[in-house]
């Protein structure tokens, strides 16, 4: 059995992770986690990865879980170019800082942003107190800000001239709340115009491709299925801070 | 120029690159930056990291911040045995696996249960709602949970038979909440690791006091 990589292109990671393999020509089998219909719930998955969380990597008898981990374990298994992933001292250490400080950063507010902005009231019926979701926003607003003085600065991408693994991991962030209808790179031209460098990178057929399913969400009707609402409602409660 | 780092020992990460620096040989100078007196707000220190965190690294002009950044810099540059970063593809993505999931998991939790159960009711003197308190503790005990169950299992390290760089930003990280402060003074309320909610919304309450 090949490589099979466990997404739902739902969930920002996954799409960072299906971008760079369908990018690099790396042959996977697609196996779709329905997250929304609590896929990932299931003990099938669990024996994929315990954490119940997508997404999720099996190649022969190893798993592995965390895109950053399965983003660097592809790169050097599937020898890609070397801009993906610098072999240079200090070029690296710039991708290394990025996904780094990812996680807590811009990760944590799009999520929220978009949930708070989106799937709670419009897919789970279920009203975000304005003030939490203006804290959200502004809270957005300062890793946006962030992003461009940190880490763009004057450069092409992230990390310098060339596209690399943190540019495919933030995009696919930042697509999280544009999503849900935050207009977050028309008061931002220098992010707006990196955005378009990283399309034209990936290829627009692909970018469009990996994003088709999260930008359809904002047309889906409430969930109906009231026993999937409460669980799902329960389980995404942390984002409503 | 000697690498410089930038540390406060009072802090998990750095306590992890100061352990690995240290056990490698790297020769570095230390620059201790004080954050219970806000140092780390400082203009100065702001040209270091402008992300005004620490742990910060600077190698002539090259200046670098995020501790597992700074880990696998140091682990690349100087070339330190094998077992802290395994060439091996198997073993060095086990090794990304626990950097990254700790971020989110175990960090977080362990960060949250110091403030909540030490830092606010002792140094800010305001009580933590108990509910507050035992989700924390509760969401603790899942993460070292999986730390045993996921992550560690039957091995003697994290991810095999020998240390590796996630041994260390594990280990430092439940040693923070066992740690204890010996004196208590006004703290600064800038204090953070890292943005989780409950200490942010308990930091907007109040402004930054000198002393």
């Amino acid at each position: 059995m090949g490589l099979e990589l466990y997404l739902d292109l739902m969930s920002q990671p996954c799409r960072a992770v299906y971008i760079f393999a369908k990018k690099n020509d790396i042959p996977f089998q697609l196996r779709t986690i329905d997250l929304l219909k609590g896929q990932h719930y299931t003990d099938d998955f669990a024996q994929v990865n315990p954490l119940r969380k997508v997404p999720a990597l099996k190649d022969g008898d190893f798993i592995l879980a965390e895109s950053v981990a399965i983003l660097l374990y592809l790169s050097r298994k599937y020898k890609v170019p070397d801009h993906w992933y610098p072999q240079d001292l200090q070029a690296r250490a710039r991708v290394d800082e990025y996904l780094s400080w990812q996680h807590t950063a811009l990760r944590s507010c799009c999520t929220r942003a978009m949930w708070q902005k989106m799937m709670f009231p419009k897919y789970l019926e279920q009203p975000v107190p304005p003030e939490i979701l203006a804290s959200t926003l502004a809270e957005l607003d300062r890793c946006l800000q962030m992003l461009e003085d940190k880490f763009l600065r004057n450069q092409a991408f992230l990390t310098g001239s060339h596209i690399s693994v943190a540019d495919l991991v933030a995009i696919t962030e930042l697509m999280h709340p544009v999503s849900a209808g935050c207009k977050i790179f028309e008061s931002r031209p220098k992010l707006a115009a990196w955005r378009q460098r990283v399309e034209a990178a990936v290829g627009e057929n692909l970018f469009q491709e990996a994003h088709a399913v999260v930008l359809k969400v904002k047309d889906m009707p409430p969930l109906m299925d009231p026993t999937l609402k409460e669980k799902l409602k329960l389980s995404v409660q942390s984002l409503l801070h | 120029m000697v690498l410089e780092l930038y540390l406060d020992l009072l802090s998990q990460p750095c306590r992890a690159i100061y352990i690995f620096a240290k056990k490698n040989g790297i020769p570095f100078q230390m620059h201790t930056v004080e954050l219970r007196e806000g140092e780390h707000l400082s203009d100065a220190f702001a040209q270091v990291n402008p992300m005004k965190k620490v742990p910060a690294m600077k190698d002539d002009d090259f200046t670098l911040s995020e501790s597992v950044a700074i880990l696998l810099y140091l682990t690349h540059k100087y070339k330190v045995p094998d077992h802290w970063y395994p060439r091996e593809l198997q073993a060095r993505a086990r090794v990304d696996e626990y950097l990254a999931w700790q971020h989110t998991a175990l960090r977080r939790s362990c960060l949250r249960a110091l403030w909540q159960k030490m830092m606010i009711p002792v140094f800010l003197g305001e009580q933590v709602p108990s509910e507050t308190l035992t989700a924390t503790l509760a969401e603790l005990d899942v993460n070292l949970q999986v730390l045993e169950d996921k992550f560690l299992q039957d091995k003697a390290f994290l991810i095999g038979p020998r240390i590796s760089l996630a041994d260390l930003v594990a280990v430092t990280e439940v040693m923070h909440h066992k740690s204890t402060f010996p004196e208590v003074t006004p703290f600064t309320v800038d204090y953070t690791l890292s943005h989780q909610s409950t200490i942010k919304k308990m930091t907007h309450r109040h402004p930054y006091k000198p002393f």
